[in-house]
């Protein structure tokens, strides 16, 4: 995953401008404007309902944006989406059906291939090779049902990449990993980083946001805030954000953890792909 | 061999047969009569003819067709149907294709044209509705199919001959199929192989994963209208041999079978088929020999197969060993 030395060097990773989305009449992200430099990591954190998966959405082109603009790398991210690996919440996968390891991240390739051509032999060695880099290689011929969660996600993140994308978005990497699988994860990530990756990740995991990523961005609706993780995981900006009070506690680490004081019935996320 | 006590059943030199056969029903069973009045043309047989002698009847030469033909498109359908839980879907536009046939009846002409030109717009309407007016699938699936089927009744309540007529379409009469409705089901069979097969990867990743099959450029849109409306057809194709009523089975056995007994969809679609392909083809036989409706028979031995997987598949039958480890929940 080397970064192509393009006109565009200069040009953000990811840049918002202005951006409204929703379903029906309900918006769901309120001027969103953001920016993340080439070869950042940034962590998008907000309760549920908070537009989060919408704001992929709206990149990927799967909502469309009442107005304002979605750039990659400096263009309209519709003519970008080769640049883009996207890995979508496991829950919305169906896990129970008969294909492989190796059938899943082949399926990055459908799209670039375009109608009624079928994956040749460079597209299954592409296949490969994302499995590798995403420790999954051993596993290529087990079915998606037998794999652990941990499994899971790294088998999306294999489809994620096996275009090469510059720019990854994830949404929820971390959700229901046990301490191990995240290390694993965070270090694949990390590796793929230091080949020049941008990485955009929605989590709800101060601690991971905390100790891996380079910026930090507060969503309700609006953006709350947006920096370096120390100056936005704060307590009064993630009780703005999540509109509970929260206790944060900074460990000498780095870290940062935030205790609700009362639990709060969370909101369903918006579902707008079928209907709208 | 006589073929005088066949009449009306055989026309012999055109091999063409009207499309419904009253004397078929007497009593209220489907192709007894008719099989019975054939065999009594003859003296007893030795075993080997078991096999051979429903082939010297051009009129099961075109059932054994025919219902290959709807075997092998139902499997190979029923594999998206039954990973995808859209069996409602193919109830559904199996008994609205009732409207279908039934004007196309009532006009004189054929009723497999009718209920093409039926389950084109209503297949494509449950999409369509589900999306304009924001309603469930479910929802649109249930007021397609009670739509056509009522309009379908009310149709055939004018027809003189309300009851044979009805039971027919409901029922199929792949005995009574002619070599025009084999061509028709040819062709639609034919065209359902090929969008499957030219839009393979699409489907398999719309199935799968839409929402990222969307964000990666594929027309999964167009996939959401073509699945139901390839269902549809696939219910056309089957209609005469099984009927509009037994349709699912066909739809949903064999795909089950398959998904007990195969790990990749490759190799689900294959068994699918060949798990189709031999309860049509042992459902005729039982039919001819046994005095039995042809689509009911058919549909239990289907369900016959379905049975013996159960018991026996090797990731899920009723009698594999458990497994010492278990395996992770999701």
């Amino acid at each position: 995953m080397t970064l192509s030395r393009d006109t565009q060097v200069t040009a953000p990773a990811l840049e918002l401008r202005g951006l409204w989305a929703g379903y029906g009449a309900t918006p769901a992200l309120q001027d969103v404007s953001l920016a993340v430099a080439q070869g950042q990591f940034m962590g998008i954190i907000g309760p549920n309902g908070a537009g989060k998966s919408t704001l992929f959405k709206a990149i990927l082109g799967l909502v469309k944006p009442w107005r304002g603009d979605t750039l990659v790398f400096g263009r309209p991210s519709r003519e970008m989406r080769a640049a883009i690996g996207y890995m979508p919440q496991i829950e919305l996968v169906d896990w129970d059906f008969p294909v492989t390891v190796a059938d899943v991240a082949l399926m990055g390739r459908y799209g670039p291939l375009g109608l009624l051509r079928r994956p040749a032999a460079a597209d299954r060695d592409a296949a490969d090779q994302a499995l590798e880099r995403a420790g999954m290689l051993p596993l290529r011929d087990r079915l998606v049902g037998e794999l652990s969660g941990g499994q899971r996600r790294r088998v999306l993140l294999a489809r994620a990449l096996v275009n090469n994308p510059r720019l990854l978005l994830l949404d929820e990497p971390m959700a229901g990993l046990d301490a191990a699988a995240q290390h694993q994860l965070l270090d694949i990530l990390a590796g793929l980083r230091a080949q020049g990756a941008t990485i955009v990740m929605n989590t709800h995991d101060l601690s991971c946001v905390s100790s891996s990523c380079d910026r930090a961005c507060c969503l309700q609706r609006a953006v709350v805030a947006l920096g370096a993780p120390h100056e936005v995981l704060t307590e009064k900006i993630l009780s703005q954000t999540f509109g509970i009070h929260l206790l944060t506690v900074h460990h000498p680490d780095g870290s940062t953890y935030a205790y609700q004081h009362h639990h709060i019935g969370d909101a369903p996320e918006p579902s707008g792909l079928h209907h709208d | 061999m006589s073929r005088k006590g066949l009449s009306p059943f055989l026309a012999e030199g055109t091999g063409d047969v009207p499309p419904f056969f009253p004397t078929t029903y007497v009593g209220g069973r489907v192709g007894a009569t008719t099989f019975a009045t054939a065999k009594r043309q003859r003296p007893p047989r030795a075993p080997m003819h078991l096999i051979t002698d429903p082939w010297h009847f051009e009129f099961m030469q075109r059932a054994f067709i025919v219902a290959t033909l709807a075997a092998v498109v139902c499997a190979v359908v029923g594999v998206y149907v039954v990973l995808k839980g859209l069996a409602f879907m193919g109830d559904a536009i199996a008994h609205s294709s009732l409207a279908g046939m039934a004007a196309s009846f009532a006009l004189g002409g054929s009723v497999l044209w009718g209920a093409i030109a039926w389950v084109a717009p209503a297949s494509l309407a449950i999409t369509y509705l589900s999306r304009r007016a924001r309603l469930l699938l479910d929802t649109t699936i249930g007021i397609i199919y009670a739509a056509g089927f009522a309009l379908g009744l009310v149709i055939i309540s004018r027809q003189d001959s309300y009851a044979t007529d009805l039971f027919s379409f409901l029922f199929g009469n792949v005995l009574g199929v002619s070599w025009t409705d084999v061509a028709i089901v040819a062709a639609v069979a034919a065209a359902i192989l090929a969008i499957i097969a030219a839009l393979y990867k699409e489907l398999l990743f719309a199935t799968y994963d839409g929402a990222m099959a969307a964000a990666s450029g594929i027309p999964v849109r167009a996939m959401e209208y073509l699945l139901p409306l390839l269902i549809g057809f696939t219910a056309v194709a089957s209609l005469k041999t099984v009927g509009i009523v037994l349709v699912l089975a066909l739809l949903v056995t064999p795909a089950a079978t398959a998904r007990l007994l195969a790990r990749r969809l490759p190799a689900m679609v294959l068994v699918s088929v060949l798990a189709a392909w031999a309860a049509v083809i042992a459902g005729l036989y039982l039919s001819y020999h046994l005095d039995l409706p042809s689509g009911p028979a058919i549909v239990l031995v289907s369900t016959a197969i379905f049975l013996a997987a159960l018991l026996l598949s090797p990731s899920r039958g009723l009698l594999r060993r458990r497994p010492g480890i278990s395996i992770p929940v999701p």
